[in-house]
C-alpha cells in the first residue's frame, strides 16, 4: 500500500480536474469552429459584393445577404446592407439553447467541461441578470428567424429558375440550386428544432388529450420533438451549410468556381 | 484475473490523501466491487455508501477518474485499461469520510418545494400521453450525481440560492402533471435559483437514469418562466383572456 500526496481539493482552479481523458477537446473545437464561422459571416457580410451570382441564366443569392432588401426597396445604405439582416439569424443563434452550452463553455470557460475547474468568479449570476437575461428573448429571435425562412425558401426555388436566351424563365437544376436548397433544408430543421417552438406548440400544456386542439398540439410537439433531440448537431449542419452557400455563390460570382448545371 | 491499481481517497475533515490499493481484476467486476475487495482484504475501515449494488437505490455516488458515477454501474473494463483508477467522494458535498459525504443539503432543498396538491376538478383519468413526460423524470433514483457536477454547486458554491437540476427535475414532474394543480412559478424564478442555471448539460451528462435533464425539464421550465415574467406578448395574451 502506498500513498500519494493528493487532495481531494486537487482540482480547484482554472482547468483543473482528476479527469483523465481529453475533456479539453470538445470546447477547443467549438472555439475553432464557431471563431472560424464568426470571422467569415463578418468579413462576408462586410464585402458588400459577390453576392448574387447571375451567370448562365441562374440565380443565386447568398444567404446572408437574404432578401436583397437593396433589390427591393432600391436603396443603398452607406454599409453594406448585409447587416440590416444578419443581427437576426446572430441574435436567433447567440440566443439558442444549444449555442449557449457551447459559449459559456468554449469562450467564457463557465465550466470549460464537466467536473472541470473554471475560472473564479465571485458574482456568478447565470442568467439572471444583463447581460444573459435577455436569453429570455429567444422566442422573439424564433420569430424573425421564421421570417427569414421564408424569405430562404423563396431564394432556393428561384434558384430552380434559370434565364434563357430568349430572357424567359425555365426550369432547371445546377450545383447551385442544391447548395441553396440544403442550405434551407437544414435551417428549417434547426429553426423548427428550437427548444422555445417546442415550448410554444405543446410543451406548455399540461393536458395533451384534453381536447381536438390539444391533441393536434401535441402531435406537432411530438414532431418538434424529435428535431429538437438533434438539435446540436442541426445547429452545426445548418450553420456549416450557410456558411458554404454563401463561400460557394461567392467564388461563383468572382469567376473562381465554376457552376455546373445539373439540368 | 489482472492486477489494476486503485487510488481512493481516504480522509475525513480534518485532511487526507489518496491511498493505492493493488485488486484482482476480474471478468464482468464493477468499481464497487473493487472497493468491497479493498475491504476485504486490505482496509476494512474503508468507508463507503451502497446498497442495491444495481444502480437503482442512488447511495453509491463518487467519482471515478474524476467523473461523477455511480460505482456499482461502472464496470473496470469500461475505464482505460492498465491505467490506475482514481475514485474520490463527490466533491460538492461535506465530507464524512473516505467515500461518504453528507447529501442532507439535498433533502432540505425537497423540503421546501410544495408536494403534488390536486386540482378542485382532477378526475383522476389519465391517458399515457399526458403522463410520459412525468414519468421520465420519475426515473429518478436521487444519486444527487447531477447535484455534485452542476458547476453552480460545485464551483460557485450557491447552495443558499439555488436548488439544483435534481430538484428542477422535480418541480417539472409537479407542474407539468395533468392533475396538478399549484403553481411554482414565483418559487422556481425566484427561491429555486432556474436563473442561476446556464444550460451547460453537465447534469445530463451524468444522470446514470439517462434522464434528458435539461431539454425535457430545465429548458421547459425556463420557458414557463419567461411565459410569466419575461414575455410581453404572453402578458398581453393573458389579460385580453381574462377580460374575455
Ligand atoms: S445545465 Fe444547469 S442545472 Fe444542469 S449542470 Fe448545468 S448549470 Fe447545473
Ligand atoms: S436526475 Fe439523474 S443524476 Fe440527478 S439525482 Fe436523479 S438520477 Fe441522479
Ligand atoms: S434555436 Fe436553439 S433553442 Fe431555439
Ligand atoms: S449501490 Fe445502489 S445505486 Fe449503486
Amino acid at each position: 500500500m502506498t500513498q500519494t500526496e493528493l487532495t481531494a481539493a486537487a482540482d480547484h482552479g482554472v482547468g483543473m480536474t482528476a479527469r483523465r481523458d481529453a475533456w479539453w477537446l470538445q470546447p477547443l473545437l467549438i472555439f475553432i469552429g464557431l471563431t472560424t464561422f464568426g470571422v467569415y459571416a463578418i468579413w462576408a457580410a462586410w464585402q458588400g459584393n459577390n453576392y448574387l451570382y447571375v451567370g448562365h441564366g441562374a440565380y443565386y443569392l447568398s444567404p446572408f445577404y437574404s432578401p436583397d432588401l437593396q433589390a427591393i426597396f432600391g436603396f443603398q445604405p452607406p454599409f453594406s446592407f448585409a447587416f440590416l439582416v444578419l443581427w437576426i439569424p446572430l441574435g436567433f443563434r447567440a440566443s439558442c439553447y444549444y449555442y449557449r452550452k457551447a459559449y459559456y463553455r468554449s469562450y467564457m470557460l463557465d465550466p470549460p467541461a464537466c467536473a472541470v475547474g473554471e475560472p473564479k468568479n465571485r458574482c456568478y449570476q447565470g442568467e439572471r441578470k444583463f447581460p444573459f437575461i435577455l436569453q429570455n428573448l429567444h422566442r422573439y429571435f424564433f420569430y424573425l428567424a421564421l421570417l427569414l425562412l421564408v424569405s430562404l425558401w423563396y431564394d432556393a426555388i428561384r434558384a430552380l429558375f434559370f434565364r434563357g436566351p430568349n430572357g424567359g424563365l425555365q426550369l432547371g437544376l445546377g450545383v447551385g440550386t442544391l447548395v441553396l436548397f440544403f442550405n434551407v433544408i437544414t435551417l428549417t430543421a434547426f429553426s423548427f428544432g428550437c427548444n422555445s417552438c417546442r415550448h410554444l406548440i405543446g410543451g406548455q400544456l399540461n393536458c395533451f388529450s384534453c381536447s381536438c386542439t390539444t391533441r393536434t398540439r401535441y402531435k406537432l410537439w411530438r414532431g418538434v420533438s424529435v428535431l429538437n433531440l438533434k438539435h446540436m448537431e442541426w445547429a452545426w449542419v445548418s450553420l456549416f451549410a450557410v456558411g458554404f452557400a454563401d463561400l460557394y455563390i461567392r467564388l461563383c460570382a468572382m469567376g473562381i468556381w465554376h457552376d455546373v448545371r445539373l439540368w | 484475473m489482472s492486477s489494476r491499481v486503485f487510488k481512493v481517497w481516504r480522509g475525513d475533515k480534518s485532511g487526507g490523501r489518496f491511498v493505492d490499493y493493488q485488486v484482482q481484476a476480474e471478468e464482468g467486476m464493477v468499481v464497487l466491487d473493487a472497493i468491497h475487495q479493498i475491504q476485504r482484504t486490505q482496509a476494512p475501515d474503508l468507508a463507503c455508501r451502497w446498497n442495491c449494488k444495481a444502480a437503482k437505490c442512488g447511495s453509491c455516488g463518487a467519482e471515478v477518474n474524476g467523473k461523477p458515477r455511480l460505482m456499482c454501474k461502472t464496470r473496470l473494463d469500461a475505464l482505460p485499461p492498465g491505467e490506475v483508477v482514481s475514485v474520490r467522494p463527490m466533491r460538492s458535498f461535506p465530507l464524512i469520510r473516505d467515500l461518504v459525504t453528507d447529501v442532507s443539503w439535498n433533502f432540505q432543498v425537497n423540503q421546501k418545494i410544495p408536494p403534488f396538491t390536486p386540482r378542485p376538478d382532477a378526475t383522476w383519468i389519465m391517458q399515457q400521453e399526458d403522463v410520459d413526460r412525468v414519468q421520465e423524470f420519475r426515473k429518478c433514483i436521487e444519486c444527487f450525481l447531477c447535484q455534485n457536477v452542476c458547476h453552480v454547486v460545485r464551483e460557485h458554491d450557491l447552495k443558499q440560492h439555488f436548488f439544483g437540476p435534481r430538484f428542477f427535475v422535480r418541480i417539472a414532474s409537479l407542474q407539468m402533471h395533468p392533475m396538478d394543480g399549484l403553481d411554482r412559478m414565483a418559487l422556481l424564478k425566484d427561491q429555486a435559483g432556474l436563473g442561476l442555471c446556464n444550460v451547460t448539460k453537465c447534469c445530463t451528462e451524468v444522470c446514470p437514469e439517462e434522464i434528458h435533464i435539461t431539454d425535457n425539464a430545465i429548458i421547459p421550465m425556463k420557458e414557463r418562466v419567461v411565459d410569466r415574467y419575461y414575455d410581453p406578448l404572453a402578458w398581453l395574451w393573458r389579460k385580453i383572456r381574462n377580460a374575455r
